[in-house]
């Protein structure tokens, strides 16, 4: 891979680590929020479905990991499996869309 | 003080000897009493003994380390006896000799060599000392290739394809040197998997660094080079 690919993914991982570290924050503390004040299920989607602030936060959630996970996993592939070159970028490509579709699946259900 | 000293190439085991201690006995002593007392067959390598040259880097008590400065008072505080093996992360030739041939190619793959772009006809080049990157360069040339950089780094041992710190901070130097022509060819050779985008920043090399250099930091400056040439 050229040089220049390999500096943006670099980037494209510290990026999307910044990303993440405010979305880990925001959803934990969501969390911690709405299992403290007793809601339920039901509770939760009636303010989840429709609400396109959530919907955003959520899919940018997604995509950060889509970016992130599979740029940390092939160093691990090299690092520890040897397996490098096309392959392996091949199927981190497929995994990254694996992770956008199901992810985008959780949001979209409860956004519905 | 018993001493337990790595004997034959990958397949060989430690050996004990018994050496008498010393005032201000240095690691290196250890060694070349058992040598020249215990057992003349011990294989091991050193030259200046002042901590100029960087050729008796060796693994005591775990620690990649010079064994001409380190004093054996300093390593017996950690634990009572003394282990010496050879460098870890290199080929062993037989004892405590390694290999160091894929250490230096690295250096070449790395491009570690300087380009200038004058000839002798023209006039020196003038850069002054207190330029940004001539301090930078500064803090990073004082290498003298000993290779416990590259035997204390984590990521060596995983990917053996990895530059390792001492080339990528040779070619951190060459990146800032404002007389260098070559850096275009030269980040793209050190950019990558096997390069300083492998790098964990587990910082082993500049903590172990005996000359105190930060290749870490240097890699770090590769990786943003990268991305901004």
């Amino acid at each position: 891979m050229k040089a220049k690919a390999q500096a943006h993914l670099w980037l494209a991982q510290r990026a999307s680590a910044a990303v993440l570290g405010l979305c880990v924050l925001v959803h934990l503390a969501t969390m911690i929020y709405a299992v403290r004040g007793g809601l339920s299920a039901a509770d939760i989607l009636g303010r989840t479905s429709g609400n396109a602030a959530w919907f955003a936060f959520y899919t940018v959630f997604v995509l950060a990991i889509a970016v992130h996970a599979p740029i940390g996993l092939r160093a691990i592939l090299v690092e520890w499996a040897g397996w490098r070159g096309r392959s392996r970028d091949i199927a981190l490509a497929c995994f990254s869309v694996y992770l956008v579709y199901f992810g985008m699946r959780a949001v979209t259900a409860v956004f519905r | 003080m018993r001493v337990s000293v790595w004997r034959g190439g990958a397949g060989g085991a430690f050996q004990r000897f018994e050496v008498p201690r010393q005032p201000s006995q240095t690691v290196l002593d250890v060694v070349t009493y058992i040598q020249r007392v215990l057992d003349p067959t011990l294989a091991y390598r050193f030259a200046c003994r002042v901590g100029m040259c960087g050729s008796c880097a060796m693994t005591v008590n775990g620690k990649a380390r010079w064994t001409c400065r380190t004093h054996v008072d300093l390593v017996l505080k950690e634990k009572e006896e003394l282990s010496i093996g050879p460098l870890r992360n290199l080929p062993v030739i037989r004892d405590l000799v390694t290999d160091m041939r894929e250490f230096f190619d690295k250096w070449a793959r790395a491009k570690g060599y300087f380009e200038g772009a004058r000839t002798r006809h023209d006039d020196f080049a003038k850069v002054s000392p207190e330029g940004e990157a001539r301090k930078q360069v500064d803090a990073a040339i004082e290498c003298i290739g000993c290779g416990v950089c590259y035997a204390s780094c984590d990521v060596v041992a995983w990917n053996p394809d990895y530059l390792g710190p001492a080339a990528l901070n040779r070619a951190w130097t060459l990146v800032k040197d404002e007389r260098e022509k070559g850096n275009a060819a030269r980040l793209e050779a050190v950019a990558g998997d096997a390069g300083c985008h492998a790098c964990h920043t587990h910082m082993s090399c500049t903590e172990r660094c005996p000359k105190h250099i930060s290749p870490t930091a240097g890699i770090a400056g590769l990786k943003r080079a990268t991305l901004f040439s």
